[in-house]
């Protein structure tokens, strides 16, 4: 199945976000992006460039945070999350390239929420997939895609971005 | 030999496909696991950056601290970074009388494993315990050896790597100088191991003859009697702990004496690099192996050792816990 073009779901995208900054009357000066390792931190360097947002963009990887130490073991490498700003009463839209199982952005607000207390946190996805297991659904989305069983689709970049599918090998995204 | 020696201790130390599930020696652990070891503490230290300082890796994990010797900075920091990772943990301060030690250790040892422990973090002054309880005790619980006799002390040495790191890069066009009472520590043996293994272009230990041990020509490092000769130009300076306690025989004349020679004041440091790092394991002898205005100056980065140790002790905790966890399910599978 072809897969989209990914600066047109970019584009719509920040479209949408400045759409929800007006509606909710959130304070631009205060917005932080903040990208998940590694899909997630190319998505909102995009998105930063897209909306020009003061607060520098922060970083979470999530990988001391899952929910599948006790099956998988630590990933293989982790990153050090960076957030350059201070969290607490501060609205923030976590970023994500896929989103499916929902447990990332699990992991990602309980890694966030030790940071401080967001006033607020949306959260932006670049694809979703069906086969959430959490209640979870993003305020913005790219596309919405229904694949094969067992395929998967992989976000390849930073410079291009670009989309391509893969076999299923794991069981949590 | 060494080869052979070597590849022993990684059999025990590591699971069928390499990763680790014991910590005990840095002998025959590979260049790639050590750099994943300073990799994962890296990402640890940012973890200190939050205002939760937890991660919630080993929730409902237990962590048992068996101090069969005494340690305050080593115990308390491996503390820390086992409740760090969120697990629930135990400091058993064991005394034992040197005739009732192997039975107590074997007893205890059983016991804690039907308390479901996951990890043992062993202190103990006989050389090989921690191996001795991996290999034939308690194989499948993660064995942590937070120093064992003369033999290794495993974590201090990666806390040195990672300070090493995080201040002066890559590790391949340093010099590094190690200076004391290289006889009576494990800190340097390993230390030593650990540098080589990193490929560290030139490593240096700088002792009277008295307090080398015999077998230091082996140690794949360059050895120094005169500080000035093994100071010269060194990117790295760690000085050890006079270990007076260990100290049986006339090794030294005197304290005035070593210090007199063997001390790193501020006149010696202006032999090294003037960008050198000054590392020491603690506790310090101001006085005895170091100047206080050293200990205290502007290279001194000792402060800075306690912090990176206890992100390195939540990476080997955290990584030996997996490689079980790993090995368990690999077991149950087949």
């Amino acid at each position: 199945m072809p897969l989209p073009d990914i600066p047109p779901l970019l584009d719509a995208m920040a479209a949408d976000l400045e759409t929800i900054i007006d509606e909710h009357d959130l304070d631009r000066q205060r917005l932080a992006l903040v990208g998940i390792h590694t899909g997630g931190v190319w998505i909102a360097d995009a998105l930063q460039r897209r909306l020009p947002l003061p607060t520098p963009q922060g970083t979470l990887d999530i990988g001391f945070w899952r929910d599948d130490f006790g099956h998988q073991g630590l990933p293989e490498t982790i990153r050090s999350s960076h957030l350059p700003f201070d969290v607490d009463d501060r609205d923030l839209v976590l970023v994500d390239d896929v989103v499916m199982s929902g447990r990332t952005i699990r992991a990602a607000l309980n890694e966030l929420f030790d940071y401080g207390r967001p006033r607020r946190v949306l959260l932006a996805a670049l694809i979703t997939l069906p086969g959430r297991e959490l209640p979870i659904q993003p305020d913005v989305c790219g596309a919405r895609l229904d694949l094969p069983a067992g395929e998967r689709v992989k976000l390849s970049g930073p410079e291009p971005l670009s989309l391509s599918l893969v076999t299923q090998t794991r069981e949590i995204s | 030999m060494i080869d052979a020696a070597s590849s022993a201790a990684a059999r025990v130390q590591l699971t069928s496909d390499g990763r680790l599930r014991h910590f005990i020696d840095i002998e025959g652990l590979p260049r790639e696991l050590l750099t994943e070891i300073l990799d994962t503490a890296d990402s640890f230290r940012g973890v200190q950056d939050a205002q939760v300082k937890k991660v919630p890796l080993l929730r409902g994990r237990t962590v048992a601290n068996l101090f069969f010797e005494n340690s305050t900075r080593t115990r308390a920091t491996f503390e820390l970074a086992a409740k760090r990772l969120s697990a629930d943990v135990l400091s058993l301060d064991i005394q034992t009388s040197s005739t009732a030690k192997g039975e107590t250790l074997l007893d205890t040892l059983n016991n804690l494993e039907a308390m479901q422990a996951d990890a043992f973090v062993v202190r103990h002054s006989d050389s090989g315990a921690a191996h001795f309880i991996a290999s034939q005790v308690t194989p499948n619980v993660a064995i942590i050896n937070a120093g064992d006799g003369r033999h290794a002390h495993p974590t201090q040495a990666m806390l040195d790597m990672l300070t090493i790191r995080r201040h002066k890069g890559a590790f391949e066009n340093l010099k590094v100088a190690i200076i004391g009472d290289i006889l009576h520590s494990r800190v340097a043996r390993s230390q030593v191991l650990a540098l080589n293994t990193l490929g560290v272009a030139e490593i240096r230990v700088i002792a009277p003859r008295t307090l080398l041990p015999v077998d230091v020509e082996d140690w794949r490092c360059q050895v120094f009697t005169r500080l000035q000769e093994g100071l010269e130009d060194a990117d790295v300076v760690i000085a050890l702990r006079l270990q007076k306690e260990r100290m049986d025989g006339a090794l030294l004349p005197s304290e005035n004496e070593f210090y007199r020679h063997y001390g790193l004041t501020q006149e010696s440091l202006a032999w090294a690099h003037p960008e050198a790092i000054v590392m020491h394991p603690g506790p310090i002898n101001r006085g005895v192996e170091i100047e206080s205005a050293v200990a205290d100056g502007p290279q001194a980065v000792i402060l800075d050792q306690v912090t990176n140790g206890i992100a390195v002790r939540m990476a080997v905790l955290s990584m030996a816990v997996s490689g079980q966890t790993q090995s368990r399910a690999r077991q149950r599978a087949s």
